[in-house]
């Protein structure tokens, strides 16, 4: 099985340990990702706020490349360049003076057949729960853990096409195949205040203190995400020192994949306590 | 907004054209503010803005803090029962109040949104040491929140100094001059 694969931007720097676990997954799982050559930044999660035609047209040049790829449906892995990709691909399937537009201005003439999808979309519906639960080795014991989506992988449903928008499950499910026990919290969709982190850190801090204390009242021992964005604010802006996890580095330790401690150094909070008490490490 | 008993229905046209949103289907039922999770940081909430779009308010609706402060959640297009989508909304208005030459009422928001798009033009990829950087200098903020978790993560390896460049620079240049030109 093989997919093409679009890192984005944040790959190289502030979820280094997003893209470090899904290789070593997607190698333990037996599926190859071929990286896409010369990809660009699709332009989330400013570029819409102030140039509507270069929101498209950014991630238009990495479905090109993608087409010319032919490599198999494209897996992405930021919830934020996935809702960017899914945006241009909803012009340019559905409106017609637009994809013309877009199609003028990268150079490239758009083929339908190209499926993009999100990497948990990947595991759940491609490669299957099946397969990831025969290759776990160190089941999760009961670990409790809060599954935040956030609103770039299920918002706007009508654009995403991934589960439902007020309460998803697919990475509930995913983390249940590994044997952890997903908490039922009411903050698993609500936002973290993406780049508002940067101009009004305060607003982000009450946001992420919402979200994060909501977390751990319900039970949960840590969150888990799909989101670079995500990550870093409920990382760097909560004061209860929950650990924030990748669902693929979560993966990654039931797996019991090689280089973990490559991923617990990038963190701001450090999840090794609490892989340690619980058998994990 | 025009003299008691008549309202000017022209700019509500050109934002529903503009937008694609059907603006006149509101009825306030307020589901969008509700769910807004920076609605509490707005001068305007978003049901407001859309009512003074049906007002004619342009002045108010582009001077106006609320269209800086949308993070495009969806939340409120998603829940919207007329299927109103207020982040595109906002978008669209965000972009006319910048080429109407409004006054950014959150210029910080402004500047950093600037920086980024600046720094993906640079080397086709998004650089967080450059575009910061950008940023500081423009707007004088000196991110006193950020700037001892950023040096962690700097320390961490997460903020590279070298940027990663596109091999196809000029194409990503041809994409921004044309995006930009036929604004």
């Amino acid at each position: 099985m093989k997919f093409s694969y679009f890192p984005g931007c944040t790959d190289h720097s502030s979820s280094l340990e997003y893209g470090l676990s899904t290789h070593e997954v997607f190698k333990a799982l037996g599926v190859e990702l071929v990286e896409i050559e010369d990809w660009n930044c699709c332009g989330a999660a400013a570029t819409h706020s102030l140039n509507r035609l270069l929101s498209l047209c950014l991630p238009a040049r990495n479905i090109s490349k993608a087409q010319s790829a032919q490599a198999g449906p494209l897996a992405v892995p930021c919830a934020g360049c996935f809702s960017y990709l899914k945006r241009a691909e909803n012009v340019l399937k559905n409106d017609e003076a637009g994809r013309k537009e877009i199609e003028e201005i990268v150079g490239f003439t758009y083929q339908p057949s190209l499926e993009i999808l999100a990497l948990v979309d990947v595991i759940l519906n491609r490669i299957g729960l099946e397969k990831v639960q025969e290759k776990v080795k160190k089941p999760l014991n009961g670990l409790k853990v809060a599954c935040y989506y956030g609103c770039a992988l299920v918002r706007h449903p009508k654009i995403t096409q991934l589960d439902d928008p007020e309460n998803p499950q697919y990475l509930d499910r995913l983390m249940k195949s590994l044997g952890a026990e997903p908490v039922e919290w009411s903050y698993k969709v609500d936002c973290c205040g993406a780049d508002l982190a940067m101009t009004y850190p305060k607003v982000v801090k009450k946001m992420v203190g919402k979200i994060v204390s909501m977390a751990k009242e319900a039970g949960a021992q840590c969150i888990t995400t799909s989101c670079g964005l995500c990550q870093m604010n409920l990382e760097m802006r909560q004061d209860v020192g929950l650990p924030i996890f990748y669902f693929t580095e979560l993966m990654g330790v039931a797996l019991d994949v090689e280089k973990k401690e490559n991923w617990w150094k990038r963190h701001l909070i450090s999840p090794k306590g609490l892989l340690k008490s619980s058998g994990l490490l | 907004m025009t003299s008691a008993g008549k309202v000017d229905s022209s700019f509500l046209k050109e934002v529903e054209k503009r937008s694609g949103e059907k603006l006149s289907l509101c009825y306030q039922c307020l589901k969008c503010t509700a769910g807004c999770p920076t609605a509490p940081y707005m001068d305007f909430r978003p049901n407001n803005i859309v009512r003074m779009i049906q007002m004619g308010m342009r002045k108010e609706v582009m001077e106006s803090s609320a269209i800086w402060f949308c993070v495009y959640c969806q939340t409120c297009g998603t829940r919207c029962p007329n299927e109103i989508h207020i982040g595109i909304l906002m978008d669209t208005l965000r972009e006319m109040a910048m080429e109407e030459g409004f006054h950014a009422k959150e210029k910080n928001i402004h500047l950093f949104h600037e920086a980024f798009i600046h720094s993906v033009g640079r080397g086709g990829r998004a650089h967080e040491v450059t575009m910061l950087m950008e940023y500081m200098l423009k707007s004088r903020d000196l991110m006193a929140d950020s700037l001892f978790p950023g040096v962690i993560l700097f320390l961490k390896g997460k903020f590279p100094l070298l940027p990663s460049l596109v091999h196809g620079k000029e194409e990503i240049k041809k994409i921004f001059e044309r995006c930009t030109k036929e604004k």
